[in-house]
């Protein structure tokens, strides 16, 4: 196993535990955390290639990716914050209130 | 457009004007538009008529093709020949002074404008019946009139017992139709076309199987029995009278009735091919004369005695076309289109004197207080009567005369026609002995209002009246055109279109004895009238001994009864315990409950995917795109 390898191995597993935990976990901000891991694993994803090809396409990407995550992080501590002072709780499932 | 179109069309006009506007108009505009048109109908039907190439020749007129597909091609064109002629003038004619009758009659109603737009409306729709070159225009105007006529029935709908005579008349009518159209499409089967020169030609020239030819002559005789209220299906004219009087002399006396009339006489080639079918028009013509004029005998009325008096005289119309008279039949029609007429207008100035009392019980004495409607009356009932030289006695006479002399005829014949026409006689005169002669039993609230009609009805009783005495000149029997040395131009006029006519007359000394014997049975009819209802001041209204045939006659035979009992009940059986019961639940079930039941069930299942769980949906998201993957990745 070379190294890049090992690398995109490493980002698929990245990606699967994140992708896990935001459908397993029910604490709002364990489930943030793990959408920010698959996007590192992306992030790591696009790095590698562009080594392996010696180009600058995958690392611009990354800029663009880190860009995203802080707006979306931000947005979502605010919805966080908004939905804990309604529910009083970080649980998930504290109620499902769009059961059809 | 051309000027038969134009005939037809200037009806039309009056409808759209006075249907759609009318009722802003002030009702002296709405009575001019509405007398004017068919005023300016009748003056161009004049024009046509004189300028018609004798020999029997017509004019057509193509308007437009309505059905163009391979095989049958189907153009609204009209026909003006001498049968078209007859008609139009009778149509435009009695319908224009009967328009401007009504205009009096109806002055005081709150619908004048509908009433007068539904009238041009059946002018119009008469006139495309009487103008039609093929079978196919002249159902139109065939539905076009019961159309009208259901609507005219029912003028004053807030009577539900009115619009129930509309209805009716309009669903005994679905009955003669039903036979009509069947009629047209073996007649199509049969000569590949439906023009009416097409087929009289086709069936004068080539053999056609016999059962084919009596089964199309007797289905459209079912359709004229339905229109011109022929046994079986006369029951509903009697209560057609619901509607105002002007409507029941012009639709259901002058006009409309004789459509049936019309349409034998148009399609005589088809029914002289057929003797078997010939005959049973004959026999139900007869039939209806002698049972309609029974009816009459019992009926308190005054208008329904009118009503069972053209029934019968219709069927003597239908006996001279079933003979092969048809010029005959069509000069009956002409006169009795002037003399009922006459009486059904004299009958409305009577109605209108008494507000509306139609009961004949409570009229009496009023021949003093009404002269000229009266007189009018009275000429008309001797015209209707068959006294001589009144109208009425050539046209009927002449129709005895074939009944017992022409090829198809036979003494029966001629023997029910005069018990017919002797019971007119009877009926007439005990109508007018009821009616205007004898003591008062107006009630005392109307006997202080009654009055002569305005002038714009005394007008048209009194041109009726003049029609109805000199209108039978036109057409003299064979032995008085060589007693007195001149023609008959009605008949000569109608000749060429009626080739096979052969009205075999017997002897002179014979056709005398016959016009004596029906004069005879008239007076003899007229005495007896006298003698039971004109003798005693108070005249015996109820039957001396009302035995089990005085309540056979006076209820219409129990046609009435046994239609309610038999096929109204079995429809209502049918629709309610078949119908509503059996096959509406089956099919609901199967068409709409079931489907239904599926769709609330998946629906059901379905909405579970809904959890409301946001981890669930992202699931659902991840599945998706492994699905994606999995399908892009196999199948490129």
């Amino acid at each position: 196993m070379d190294r890049y390898q090992f690398l995109i191995a490493l980002a698929v597993l990245a990606f699967a535990t994140g992708l896990l935990g935001v459908i397993i976990r029910r604490n709002l901000l364990v489930v943030v955390m793990c959408v920010e891991v698959m996007l590192n694993s992306v992030v790591l994803a696009f790095v590698t290639f562009a080594a392996r090809s010696q180009t600058l396409h995958g690392v611009a990407m990354t800029f663009f990716v880190y860009v995203a995550a802080a707006c979306e992080i931000a947005v979502a501590m605010a919805i966080i914050v908004l939905l804990v002072k309604r529910r009083g709780s970080l649980d998930l499932a504290a109620g499902y209130e769009l059961e059809g | 457009m051309g000027r038969l179109a134009l005939i037809a069309a200037l009806p039309l006009l009056g409808f759209l004007i006075n249907g759609v506007v009318g009722a802003r108009l002030p009702k002296r505009v709405v009575a001019a538009i509405a007398c004017v048109l068919p005023a300016l109908a009748f003056a161009l039907t004049l024009e046509r008529f004189v300028a018609l190439p004798a020999g029997g020749a017509g004019m057509t007129e193509t308007l437009f093709t309505w059905v163009a597909i391979p095989g049958l091609t189907i153009d609204v064109s009209l026909y003006f020949d001498a049968i078209a002629a007859v008609m139009c003038l009778v149509v435009t004619g009695i319908g224009t002074l009967i328009h401007i009758y009504s205009v009096g009659y109806m002055a005081h109603d709150r619908s004048f404008a509908r009433y007068f737009a539904y009238l041009n409306l059946f002018l119009f729709f008469m006139l495309v019946l009487v103008l039609g070159k093929n079978l196919i225009v002249l159902f139109v105007g065939w539905e076009g009139v019961g159309l009208a006529s259901y609507l005219l029935i029912g003028f004053w709908f807030e009577d539900p017992e009115k619009t129930a005579a509309g209805v009716k008349a309009f669903v005994v009518n679905r009955v003669g139709d039903t036979g009509f159209i069947l009629a047209a499409f073996l007649i199509y089967a049969v000569v590949g076309s439906l023009d009416f020169q097409a087929v009289n030609a086709f069936f004068s020239t080539n053999r056609v199987a016999d059962h084919i030819t009596t089964t199309i002559g007797l289905l459209l005789l079912l359709g004229a029995c339905g229109k011109s209220a022929q046994i079986p299906l006369h029951v509903w004219l009697p209560d057609a009278m619901a509607g105002p009087t002007p409507v029941s002399a012009l639709i259901h006396a002058a006009t409309m009735v004789t459509a049936g009339v019309y349409m034998l006489a148009r399609l005589n080639g088809l029914y002289l091919a057929t003797p078997s079918a010939m005959s049973v028009v004959a026999w139900i013509g007869a039939a209806t004369a002698l049972l309609g004029a029974t009816m009459g005998v019992t009926q308190f009325n005054l208008k329904k005695v009118l009503a069972y008096s053209t029934i019968s005289q219709i069927g003597f119309m239908v006996l001279a076309c079933g003979l092969g008279a048809f010029a005959v039949g069509l000069f009956h029609l002409m006169t009795h289109a002037f003399f009922k007429a006459c009486l059904f207008l004299g009958a409305g100035a009577v109605l209108h004197a008494l507000q509306g009392e139609e009961d004949m019980r409570k009229m009496g004495a009023l021949a003093r207080k009404l002269p000229f409607s009266f007189a009018t009356f009275f000429i008309a009932t001797l015209a209707l009567c068959g006294i001589p030289p009144f109208a009425g006695f050539f046209s009927k006479d002449e129709i005895l005369s074939v009944a017992w002399s022409s090829s198809d005829g036979m003494p029966w014949l001629w023997l029910v026609a005069l018990g017919a026409s002797g019971l007119t006689a009877f009926y007439m005169f005990r109508a007018i002995w009821l009616t205007f002669f004898g003591t008062s039993r107006v009630s005392p609230e109307a006997a202080g209002a009654v009055h002569e009609p305005p002038p714009s009805m005394s007008i048209v009783l009194g041109v009726l009246a003049a029609g109805s005495l000199i209108a039978g000149f036109v057409g003299l029997p064979a032995v008085w055109q060589h007693a007195l040395g001149v023609s008959a131009p009605f008949y000569a006029f109608l000749a060429p279109l009626f080739p096979t006519t052969s009205t075999a007359h017997g002897d002179v000394a014979t056709e005398w004895l016959l016009m004596g014997a029906a004069v005879l049975v008239a007076l003899v009819g007229i005495v007896l009238a006298w003698l039971r209802y004109g003798r005693a001041p108070e005249p015996a209204v109820e039957p001396v001994r009302p035995g089990p045939l005085h309540a056979l006659v006076s209820r219409g035979y129990f046609f009435d009864t046994v239609y309610e009992r038999v096929v109204v009940r079995f429809m209502d059986w049918l629709s309610e315990s078949v119908l509503g019961r059996v096959v509406e639940t089956t099919l609901a079930d199967a068409a709409l409950a079931t489907p239904a039941e599926g769709a609330r069930r998946a629906s059901r299942w379905f909405a579970r995917l809904q959890s409301g769980n946001v981890q669930a949906y992202a699931f659902y998201v991840l599945v998706g795109l492994a699905l994606t993957l999995w399908w892009t990745a196999t199948h490129d």
